[in-house]
């Protein structure tokens, strides 16, 4: 039979339902649970969760888990341009609110 | 620092028969002791019309008030009847001040963004400077007494957590629906009642000795910290409101795991034991697969079938903040003087360990 990339059912209708997978182009890849991966010092780590992000960036302190270590650091002013220029403050828009001071779980 | 502590009194009244309910607590001023003494008695509230336009909305009397009144839609309270939650005086005392704390919200909150995308993307970079932030404070220099009164005041939410936002399913559909009930789902313990996230919380209560009984420390509890419950159950209750509700949801699930890895690190410099640790370093993960489907699907779904509500969701979000950052100035206010963020201090240990 010709492989061809095919979204619909196999015949019979009675195909097992596809994983689905989500990229977010800036963060994790989000897979259907449970999910098991094999690491490179031959560990397995495994997520019951429903649904699983794994962690592109490297940078969680949870590997191979998303802990949003992806975003990015609050953008800092560009260093003063001349001397003796008043050194700018941190990006801030007035009137916006910004992050609350607490992230409580939900 | 040493810990605030209670007088012998504040711990004296308790209880021996089983309780139906949490215990209702004392009035803090005309409102709150209006539907106090109306759930006592049976009777109808008591109260001078004009005390609802001139109370303060921020205040302890009118969010006491509206917690009591909301309370009935969840677990009730010991010895008040069940069918006081339809009761049209009090629905009806309860819609007056909703309509104040609703104002507040919306007068306070007059400049945030109008656009989903200028609402979150603030939440969505990590600040450098953390200064200002409880979660940091407790992960550098907090100490126990202050991680138990941060527990026992988050204890009015997380012993209830997700059962404000349950509400809303009804008035979703399609993905919007199908990716709030899967959050919903694993709130609640994806089928094990093991790991439902408020019996994590009542682990971590009793990891850090205090008493895990639902509304336990509702008296202890100042303004600021029932108002962001109250937000949850206005949201939740109000179809109307289903879009402030899903903005609120998305903006406690975007900000949660950053500040739960801070929280999970005071637990274990303080060693406050393993289940402290654990409910939020659990939370670390879950919220960070909550987001993203809560942004994309919860928000993009709803946005889909019902754009005309992008205002109500960064409306629900901006609340969020607002209340979130009230509290947290509550608390570092009165930490940094050395004092309780509580109404009245916690008594030294509540439960065994």
């Amino acid at each position: 039979m010709p492989s061809t990339p095919d979204t619909t059912p196999a015949r019979g209708g009675a195909a097992a339902p596809a994983r689905r997978v989500r990229v977010d182009p800036e963060g994790p890849v989000l897979v259907e649970g449970p999910v098991e991966i094999a690491l490179d010092d031959g560990t397995i780590a495994r997520s019951d969760r429903f649904m699983v992000a794994v962690c592109t960036c490297r940078r969680s302190r949870a590997y191979p888990w998303c802990d949003t270590s992806h975003r990015r650091r609050e953008r800092a002013a560009a260093p003063p341009e001349e001397p003796g220029k008043p050194e700018l403050k941190k990006h801030e828009e007035p009137g916006k609110p910004g992050k609350p001071e607490e992230g409580n779980p939900s | 620092m040493t810990p605030p502590t209670a007088s012998p009194t504040a711990t004296a009244d308790r209880r021996a028969r089983p309780r139906s309910g949490p215990r209702l607590v004392d009035g803090r001023g005309e409102l709150s002791g209006a539907v106090t003494r109306a759930l006592r008695s049976g009777g109808p509230p008591r109260y001078a019309p004009e005390s609802v336009l001139e109370a303060d909305p921020w205040g302890e009397d009118l969010q006491l008030a509206l917690y009591l009144l909301y309370e009935p839609h969840y677990r009730g309270f010991d010895g008040v009847d069940d069918a006081r939650e339809w009761d049209p005086e009090l629905l009806r005392l309860r819609q007056a001040l909703e309509t104040r704390f609703l104002h507040a919200l919306r007068s306070e909150s007059s400049d945030a963004p109008r656009s989903v995308e200028e609402a979150f993307a603030p939440l969505l970079v990590e600040p450098v400077d953390l200064s200002g932030s409880l979660s940091h404070h407790l992960e550098t220099d907090g100490e126990l007494w202050q991680l138990r009164e941060y527990a026992a005041l988050r204890s009015l939410y997380h012993l209830k957590e997700a059962d404000p936002h349950l509400w809303v399913i009804p008035r979703l559909t399609g993905r919007a629906k199908a990716a709030m009930v899967a959050i919903e789902y694993d709130e609640f313990g994806a089928g094990r009642a093991e790991r439902i996230h408020a019996r994590l919380f009542a682990d971590l209560m009793a990891d850090l000795g205090l008493d895990p009984t639902y509304g336990r420390y509702l008296e202890h509890a100042p303004a600021p910290l029932l108002a962001t419950v109250n937000l949850m159950s206005l949201l939740g209750l109000h179809r109307a409101l289903r879009g402030a509700l899903v903005g609120h949801f998305a903006c406690v699930e975007v900000t949660s795991s950053p500040g739960s890895r801070r929280l999970a690190k005071a637990m274990r410099r303080c060693r406050a034991g393993a289940a402290a640790e654990h409910f939020y370093t659990e939370h670390v993960e879950a919220d960070a697969v909550h987001e993203q489907l809560v942004r994309h699907e919860v928000i993009g779904g709803l946005l889909a079938d019902e754009p005309d509500l992008e205002g109500d969701v960064a409306f629900g979000c901006a609340a969020t903040v607002l209340l979130e950052d009230r509290l947290a100035r509550h608390i570092r206010d009165a930490w940094d003087r050395g004092r309780s963020a509580l109404r009245t201090p916690l008594p030294p240990a509540d439960a065994p360990r």
